[in-house]
């Protein structure tokens, strides 16, 4: 019973906090894009480009994290896990990639920019949502 | 957020390395350019000059000519103007500094872009250089007037020298022979300067002296910082030389960095730097006489009607109005100055205009980082530009940009380099005098 327990784990606190911190930032980004392609008022268009950013900031050390607890024994074979990363890594992927389509000048970036942000914010709950699940159980 | 830049410059660089976006080369000159379509990957292309001291390279001019520098460190010249008794005024200054980072990319693509310039910190003075024997060598040097803010464009009218700076029209009084000014500038007009993305303000008087007119810049490359910070931006005015008074003269002119009057009919003359990130040919930068009342384009249209919907709210009826101008200058050239020949300099080049091109970033092949030389008959421009100094780049590596271009009505063409902060001659090697020739035989 007490090696169930042990590998019946979840990710580190502050883990947790850059892992879920970072979803208001992408849901800002897209609410901005939104506000830009009915106002037309680039101000939302900066807004979303640092939302954006600042979710990436988050994103990637939780990314790096989830990337070194893989390569130790307790999550390695928990397929779980395997997707946990998939999912976070696409995300910040994508997001780097919706940085760039922000990067545009003016109604460059559209429409695109609105698609990427539904999608990465989307992405970012899914791996957020692997992530907060308990993971080792399929070992047992 | 200074983390997420170091990381999002690398990564840009590497794969502005790699490059993106076919660079073919199209015929971009004259009234008829090729305009291909819009192209932009997820990376802007840039490629971003290197600098390089000149060391035993020298500009390269054409047959019959002989290039000399005739002031060195100089802290960023812009625009020079010939004085009727020979003396060369030239403007010197950096500004623009206060154009806010309002996106993650403006960090980013300024620190890059900041590579391929100078470090030398603008002079915000007016340099005054003599050539008292008339032996070619300009060997007297004087700071005219100084705590200037970042001035560029010159002109004279009479007994006055106007002055434009980031910020405000000025002038100077000013007698034949003097070699300071004789007291502080006296404002004529304040110019539009808030954020001033493009700060420059080229300038340029009507042969009565009446008027002068001033070159404005937009406030961004296509309205990404709103159309609000767009007013009065964009266009060349026309302003009172004794009270001050403005009003537009022509409007949508992206970046109208150079006027000049020509000779006789006095029409004006500008070149205009036209907007980015549409792919490497396009927008053609162009050389236009500047129409009363007339609308180029920016930022609706690009080359008359063309339209450039990446502005919003997009307006169809701008794209209907806006007129084409007369000559392409090819695409992210970069035209910055602008001066009209005369006979003194040759037959082959006394009929048409010189164009200093600083030369491009947003394209992988440079090109520009020359001055050219655009033929024109019966006062307009007629035939393909001919490279009349070239050598600022070579294996790589940039020793020069060109800026403003100055005639001076002896026979030579005065070149700023604001990247070595040199000021060029440019003689016809007939027109040296002996002694010149002797001496520089027996001194090198």
């Amino acid at each position: 019973m007490v090696n169930n327990a042990a590998l019946r784990r979840t990710i580190h606190p502050v883990h947790a906090v850059l892992l879920a911190g970072s979803l208001p930032l992408f849901l800002g980004a897209l609410l901005s894009d939104l506000a830009y392609s009915s106002s037309y008022q680039v101000q939302w268009a900066n807004f979303a480009s640092w939302l954006l950013a600042g979710g990436l900031v988050l994103e990637g050390p939780a990314l790096l994290w989830s990337l070194v607890r893989l390569l130790r024994h307790e999550v390695r074979r928990d397929r779980r896990w395997l997707l946990f990363v998939v999912f976070l890594a696409a995300t910040f992927i994508l997001g780097f990639v919706d940085s760039l389509v922000h990067a545009k000048d003016a109604w460059a970036m559209m429409p695109e920019a609105i698609f990427l942000s539904v999608i990465v914010f989307l992405l970012g709950c899914a791996a957020t949502w692997l992530g907060f699940s308990r993971f080792g159980e399929e070992e047992v | 957020m200074m983390r997420k830049a170091t990381l999002l410059t690398t990564a840009s660089l590497a794969l502005m390395v790699a490059g993106c976006g076919s660079d073919t080369q199209v015929q971009q000159y004259g009234e008829n350019p090729e305009l291909p379509g819009k192209q932009r990957g997820l990376f802007p292309t840039m490629t971003i000059a290197a600098p390089a001291a000149w060391g035993d390279n020298r500009p390269i001019v054409p047959k019959g000519f002989t290039v000399e520098p005739i002031a060195t460190d100089l802290k960023i010249p812009r625009q020079a103007l010939v004085l009727p008794n020979g003396d060369i005024l030239v403007a010197e200054g950096k500004g623009g500094g206060d154009a806010p980072v309002t996106r993650p990319k403006d960090l980013i693509a300024g620190f890059i872009k900041k590579k391929g310039t100078s470090p030398v910190k603008g002079g915000d003075r007016l340099t005054l250089l003599r050539d008292a024997d008339g032996d070619g060598r300009y060997e007297f040097r004087v700071v005219f007037a100084e705590h200037l803010n970042a001035p560029y464009g010159l002109a004279r009218a009479g007994d006055r020298l106007f002055v434009a700076n980031q910020d405000a029209l000025v002038r100077f009084d000013y007698r034949m022979g003097q070699i300071r000014a004789s007291g502080p500038p006296i404002t004529v007009t304040r110019l539009p300067a808030e954020i001033n993305h493009h700060w420059t303000k080229a300038l340029a008087a009507s042969h009565d002296g009446r008027f002068l007119y001033v070159g404005i810049g937009s406030n961004s490359n296509i309205g990404e910082r709103g159309m609000a910070v767009e007013e009065e931006r964009a266009m060349v005015w026309q302003v009172d030389a004794e009270t001050g008074a403005s009003r537009r003269f022509a409007t949508g002119l992206r970046n109208p960095t150079a006027l000049a009057m020509q000779p006789g009919i006095g029409q004006l003359w500008a070149v205009v730097n036209e907007r980015d990130e549409l792919g490497p040919n396009l927008v053609p930068d162009y050389l236009t006489a500047v129409r009363a009342g007339a609308f180029y384009g920016w930022p609706y249209a690009y080359w008359g009607n063309n339209p450039d919907k990446r502005v919003r709210p997009f307006k169809p009826e701008m794209v209907k109005k806006a007129i084409r101008p007369d000559y392409a200058l090819g695409s992210h050239t970069a035209p910055l100055g602008l001066a009209f020949s005369n006979a003194a300099m040759g037959a082959r080049f006394g009929s048409g205009v010189f164009v200093g091109m600083h030369g491009s970033w947003n394209r992988e092949r440079p090109v520009g980082y020359k001055v050219v030389f655009v033929p024109f008959r019966d006062g307009r421009p007629a035939g393909a530009p001919v490279d009349f100094v070239t050598g600022f780049q070579k294996d790589g590596a940039t020793f020069g940009r060109p800026v403003g271009v100055a005639v001076d009505p002896r026979g030579a063409l005065i070149v700023a380099d604001d990247l070595s902060n040199t000021v060029w001659r440019i003689t016809p090697t007939s027109n040296r005098p002996p002694g010149q020739a002797a001496a520089e035989q027996g001194g090198e």
